[in-house]
């Protein structure tokens, strides 16, 4: 179980190797990967990343023991970068890995799920013509919800 | 008692500064609200709609009617949008 908060780009195939390597028990690996997408055809040219250091990580701590504790996994890595990032640049990742899909899959989401939610990011939007903070959506807290209903 | 008081994002953007030490008499965080917004108006401004504005107490999560009484740190800040 690692975590990272960065401002560096990742690379998801070395995590993956770092994350399988030398457990044999492991039959599944998931990954999920952000990326900044220009959802205004052509206008953003970056995605400013702000957090509050000492509780991300605090937060994103607590996440990933929770999934741990509701499913089988043999490993996890979560990676979130912040600063200023453009276009098709990585943001964050999520890896899970279990002897089986379904604990890998799901533990993925959920910790995807908590994370748009509890973990201290913002996002803010800059556009060729001005800046935007992105807004929360209610599907997120809906999507985090039903882990527990 | 003093605190150090954070704004991150929109709500730092409005009041000015990232991280500011506050001499208070509040016993939670919603008094700490209305003490700092009597105080000047750029706080008024940025907790106008409080329903929009989450709260940390030393870097926990917690309901805006949560004492601050031991606390060194609280953090206001808008919903989260990372991932």
């Amino acid at each position: 179980m690692t975590i990272s908060v960065q401002q560096d780009d990742f690379d998801l195939g070395f995590e993956v190797t770092t994350l399988t390597k030398n457990n044999i028990d492991i039959g599944a690996v998931v990954t999920f990967v952000g990326l900044v997408r220009d959802k205004t055809g052509g206008t953003l040219i970056s995605m400013e990343l702000e957090h509050y250091p000492g509780m991300t990580e605090q937060a994103l701590a607590e996440i990933e023991q929770a999934a741990t504790k509701r499913w089988s996994l043999n490993a996890s890595r979560v990676i979130h970068r912040y600063g200023n990032l453009k276009t098709g640049e990585q943001i964050m990742m999520v890896a899970t890995a279990s002897p089986h899909r379904k604990d890998a899959f799901e533990a993925a989401e959920y910790l995807m799920d908590y994370l748009k939610t509890d973990a201290p990011f913002w996002k803010k939007e800059h556009f060729k013509d001005g800046a935007d903070w992105v807004d929360s959506k209610a599907i997120d807290d809906a999507a985090k919800d039903r882990w527990t209903s | 008692m003093q605190l150090d008081v954070l704004y991150f994002a929109w709500v730092r953007e409005r009041i000015g500064v990232a991280k500011e030490q506050v001499s208070t008499t509040a016993v939670s965080v919603a008094d700490l609200v209305k003490e700092l917004s009597a105080r000047e108006e750029r706080y008024a401004v940025a907790f106008q709609d409080m329903s929009v504005v989450r709260v940390a107490v030393d870097q926990i999560l917690v309901p805006l009617d949560a004492p601050i009484g031991g606390a060194k740190e609280v953090a206001f800040f808008p919903p989260m949008t990372g991932g």
